[in-house]
């Protein structure tokens, strides 16, 4: 039988689930972290740097969520702050400069929500991000691997091709907040995540990512070296197309279009 | 070809944005009380006075009283008018959700879009309604920002915005999402050209509209006293367990923040958008 969409959210949302950071030190060689924003501060839900993939260089972005409470703490429990969407576009745009691809793991339950989030302005971070990624000159792929909390997921998602782990989860909201703000009735999430149709196969029927990744072997080190070989080869067949841009407008540009037409 | 039709201008409906006079929630009662001075006025004398009180409060006002209010006389021409929701995930209630807010209110989408006249200037021009469904961001007004943003790069007009919003519309799901990103493109291909757009926030302006193109002008203005910002006041409140400072997420708020270019009240818009878009014009007058 198959699983319902919220033991789903259940599967992206636990501990024990691989974090950005095991995805960076299973599938790269020589990774180093670059930290900051330049304007601010270093947030520490997002890590990016430099790294190889087999024997390209390449710009990887992840925001970590941390496995020990300790570490989910540190981590602000994978909630980017601005700085950390800052951060990330500063990074890609080095990428660009340089002609490194970008590789974005993706794995939040939203954009951080507080007084200093908001007084730093989230908004535009992640409204700045969703701009410049359209026309960032540099193949990206984003990965979801764990919760693809609304825009403060998209924020590293602008991008060639989006693939999901097969438990990942992508929605506008949160099943809970869903729930509570319809229903009033926040233990009605399983209800709201069912008909949010926010798993990976439904996202991949709309349309809205490539590829699901299957989490058959995802203890074992076979399944970064799938991810790893599927990367390498999607980059370079990225990395020889003449209408990349152009190409990636499109991708959005098309999502919902046929919907609305009278 | 059908698909041309939407390039041009539909002026049945709204011609001169004068067709839907002010017409107000309250209407039939004579006078409207001031939640920030308390004092009750007659509804007349509000409307007359660009929707607000003599106290400076702004009260909201929908796509077709701020069409009429900003635009010069007969010079709105309504585009994407044909441009409906659909209900993609089939969610419970929506299509009845979709089908009452249409009825009762007339609009038919959260966003007006057309071209205008602005103190002489012509210009694209967008204007968000909070009266149907807060506003909300789904396929519908996703597709009708982005095709204006088409539709004026390719006249190389600029762009004048009005936003208010609740947010992305979760009952469109990942489509809504989408639609962010979306926006942000076609925003960011007629800034590419090197065209203008200013953006006006006006109460309130949330979620994910504020994280894609009400945030993404050249220049942001904001009516006073509106509310700006990404999540909502109140779960901020609940989850981070702190009272909030006393304008936060206010107009006021932005600005000093550094994230508004200026507060600009009402009564003196019109002036200024129009001064800004000659101030941008593509012929200089010497």
């Amino acid at each position: 039988m198959s699983m319902t969409a919220y033991e789903r959210v259940k599967i992206a949302r636990s501990e024990k689930r691989p974090t950005g950071l095991d995805y960076i030190n299973n599938i790269f060689k020589t990774f180093y972290e670059f930290h900051g924003d330049r304007f601010y501060a270093d947030d520490t839900a997002i890590v990016g740097g430099i790294a190889y993939l087999e024997k390209m260089p390449v710009t990887v972005i992840a925001i970590e969520k941390g496995h020990s409470a300790k570490e989910r703490a540190f981590r602000s429990f994978g909630m980017p702050n601005p700085e950390g969407y800052r951060k990330a576009l500063r990074l890609m745009k080095q990428a660009e400069k340089f002609h490194r691809p970008v590789i974005c793991f993706v794995d939040t339950s939203g954009a951080f929500c507080g007084i200093g989030a908001e007084e730093r302005g989230q908004g535009e971070a992640i409204a700045r991000n969703l701009m410049e990624m359209m026309t960032l000159n540099t193949p990206v792929i984003s990965i979801f691997v764990g919760e693809g909390g609304s825009g403060g997921a998209l924020a590293l998602a602008v991008s060639d091709r989006v693939w999901m782990l097969e438990n990942a989860v992508y929605s506008v909201i949160s099943p809970e907040g869903c729930a509570s703000i319809l229903w009033k009735d926040a233990s009605k999430a399983d209800v709201a995540a069912r008909n949010l149709k926010m798993t990976a196969e439904d996202a991949k029927n709309f349309g809205i990512i490539e590829e699901i990744i299957s989490e058959d072997q995802i203890d074992k080190p076979i399944f970064y070296e799938n991810i790893k070989k599927k990367l390498n080869d999607e980059i370079l067949l990225l990395m020889k197309e003449n209408d990349l841009l152009e190409k990636r407008y499109e991708r959005f540009r098309a999502i919902g279009r046929p919907l609305v037409q009278g | 070809m059908a698909f041309m039709n939407f390039l041009k201008p539909n002026n049945k409906l709204e011609k001169g944005g004068r067709a839907a006079a002010p017409v107000q929630q309250d209407e039939g009662e004579p006078e409207k009380v001031c939640p920030n001075c308390h004092k009750s006025y007659p509804v007349s004398r509000i409307l007359s006075n660009n929707n607000t009180c003599p106290c400076g409060y702004h009260f909201r006002m929908n796509a077709r009283q701020r069409i009429h209010f900003i635009c010069d006389e007969d010079s709105f021409a309504e585009l994407f008018d044909d441009i409906k929701s659909a209900d993609p995930l089939k969610f419970p209630g929506y299509k009845k959700k979709l089908a009452t807010v249409s009825a009762s209110y007339g609009g038919k989408e959260a966003v007006m879009c057309g071209t205008a006249r602005i103190d002489g200037s012509e210009c694209c021009i967008f204007v968000m309604d909070s009266y149907f469904m807060m506003g909300s961001m789904g396929t519908a007004v996703g597709e009708k920002i982005t095709l204006l943003f088409e539709y004026a790069k390719d006249r190389r007009l600029p762009v004048v915005g009005f936003t208010v919003s609740g947010g992305a519309r979760m009952q469109e799901g990942l489509y809504s999402l989408m639609q962010m990103a979306k926006t942000s493109g076609a925003v960011k291909r007629h800034s590419d050209a090197g065209l203008l757009y200013i953006t006006i926030l006006t109460d309130p302006t949330t979620g994910g509209v504020t994280a894609s193109f009400a945030m993404e002008g050249d220049i942001i203005l904001a009516e006073p006293g509106a509310t700006v910002g990404f999540a909502g006041a109140r779960v901020i409140e609940q989850t981070t367990g702190k009272s909030l400072p006393k304008d936060f997420q206010k107009s006021e708020f932005i600005l000093k923040h550094g994230f508004a270019d200026d507060i600009v009240p009402r009564s003196k818009q019109k002036q200024m958008i129009g001064n800004l878009l000659k101030m941008h014009s593509e012929v200089s007058i010497i």
